[in-house]
């Protein structure tokens, strides 16, 4: 990275204080952002044995507020939330009329004020952050709900792995032995007003944090201080894609459907009305998809990446969309889409690496799941 | 950071070194590559009696994150490969110059190395001036 370029790229408020760790920094979807700061496997182990932290202040962070925003939002997704206790969030995706996924996201019930208004947070990625807005915002009334982008006024630090709790406890004044998984609470972080969930993106247990900026900086120095590893996007790749978790812009985007990327889970046709794509997801659903995507594991050491090829019988049918090293199980991993015929646990395939096809067999989703 | 760069190597700028021993290159890319990779995970070498060009790509280095190529200094024959490192390729990391060397050529022409940089005039580039 240039210093030019650099120049152009927004930071979070964490950003010195990322520095200060000695971190490599990169480019990341507009934002100047560490990619490691003592490097990817160091990282990757200690959230995947103890506990570590990840600056994630650059994702999209958005609160809705009014009487339906229940009844609204419930047209974007194709899962029910009306499921949802406040206290409660959903993992789902932003769909098109062509069921493709506009981008995915979590949003989080907190239930009624005392006028009666439903209030959420819905919390996204960052490089699709100005597309949902203008999504989500043209397919609501804004006449009836206050929808606020708090992106810029909040830090959010995931603290993630089988430690996160007891290190994150000792800063937050609830007890956090009471948030369920996809739980959350406004709490009082550092004596100030903060809102976390047990959510992340690296298939261990663990919290992110939504703070104001002084406090979210004073939070990651106290857990810096506590012993919890600082992490940088590099090892957030590599633990996400063990954990077989999609990466919007590759994995996922505006042409897949979440049927077709493994995502029939949050697809509830069943339980809930008319949504955006609703038709499309019943047809796949009935016919059934012409292709999905699905774990690789390589049979040998070469590593296949994004957007090389994938052959069966000699002949392309496929393409990777995240491939890498997997630093827990020791192998080369990775999400590919192939046809569905071709997508079932043992499958033989080839991918191309470098002008030469080596071979690869489709596994089971997730490549880790930790222990429960 | 300050890095390693013996003096009795030549230097390319995309990172790899070669250590003449009369018509005998060994070939191994520098401690700043090494650093800037990260941990390695994958070595991809050419067999011994291959053909390998000055400033030509004859194999392959994978960090987690990055592929990168990896160039010849000098044009000649490979005679040997270092065939262990591939097995355990984050070793590499631990002695670039030394265990960690990629590959021996016999060098068509050993003269073909006076143009390569100097350590000074790597480090240099590699660090700024």
């Amino acid at each position: 990275m240039t210093q030019s370029d650099a120049a152009l790229l927004a930071r979070t408020p964490l950003y010195d204080l990322c520095l200060e760790l000695n971190a490599r920094m990169t480019e990341f979807s507009g934002w100047e952002m560490p990619v490691q700061y003592r490097g990817i496997s160091r990282e990757h182990q200690a959230v995947r044995t103890a506990a570590g932290m990840f600056d994630i202040s650059h994702m999209g962070k958005f609160r809705l507020t009014g009487k339906n925003v229940l009844e609204q939002i419930q047209r974007l997704v194709p899962s029910d939330l009306s499921r949802l206790q406040s206290g409660q969030a959903q993992y789902t995706v932003l769909l098109n009329p062509q069921a493709g996924i506009v981008d995915d996201l979590i949003f989080y019930y907190q239930g009624e004020d005392g006028e009666g208004n439903q209030r959420w947070v819905v919390i996204v990625n960052a490089a699709t952050t100005q597309k949902d807005q203008v999504w989500m915002k043209s397919h609501l009334d804004l006449n009836q709900m206050e929808f606020q982008d708090c992106s810029r006024a909040n830090t959010l630090i995931a603290v993630q792995g089988p430690e996160a709790a007891r290190y994150l406890q000792s800063f937050v004044k609830e007890d956090l032995s009471t948030v369920k998984p996809f739980g959350h609470l406004e709490a009082t972080v550092l004596q100030q007003p903060g809102f976390l969930a047990r959510t992340g993106y690296t298939g261990e247990d663990g919290f992110e944090v939504m703070t104001a900026p002084e406090t979210g900086r004073e939070l990651w120095r106290s857990l810096l201080q506590a012993g919890v590893v600082p992490c940088g996007l590099g090892a957030r790749d590599t633990l996400r894609l063990e954990a077989a978790m999609a990466l919007y812009g590759q994995d996922i985007d505006d042409s897949t459907t979440p049927l077709e990327a493994g995502l029939g889970w949050l697809v509830h046709l069943d339980t809930k009305g008319d949504f955006i794509g609703r038709s499309i997801l019943e047809k796949q659903k009935q016919d059934g998809v012409q292709r999905r995507l699905v774990g690789l594991q390589m049979q040998g050491r070469n590593i296949a990446r994004h957007g090389y090829p994938v052959y069966a019988d000699g002949k392309p049918v496929g393409e990777v969309t995240s491939g890498t090293q997997s630093p827990t199980l020791g192998i080369a991993i990775a999400l590919a889409y192939v046809p569905t015929p071709l997508s079932k646990p043992d499958q033989a395939l080839e991918v191309e690496i470098r002008g030469k096809l080596y071979p690869a067999v489709v596994v089971k989703r997730p490549f880790y799941r930790r222990a429960k | 950071m300050a890095f390693e760069y013996p003096d009795d190597l030549k230097y390319l700028d995309s990172h790899e070194y070669a250590r003449l021993d009369g018509e005998i290159a060994t070939i191994g890319i520098t401690a700043f590559a090494v650093d800037q990779l990260g941990d390695i995970v994958f070595l991809e070498l050419p067999e011994v009696g291959d053909a390998v060009e000055k400033g030509e790509k004859f194999g392959t280095v994978e960090s987690v994150k990055a592929v990168e190529d990896l160039n010849s200094p000098v044009t000649g024959t490979v005679v040997e490969c270092n065939t262990p490192l591939i097995d355990a390729p984050e070793q590499l990391a631990d002695d670039p110059y030394g265990e960690g060397w990629l590959i021996k050529v016999r060098v068509d022409d050993p003269g073909e190395l006076d143009d390569a940089l100097s350590a000074s005039e790597y480090q240099e580039q590699v660090e700024g001036g």
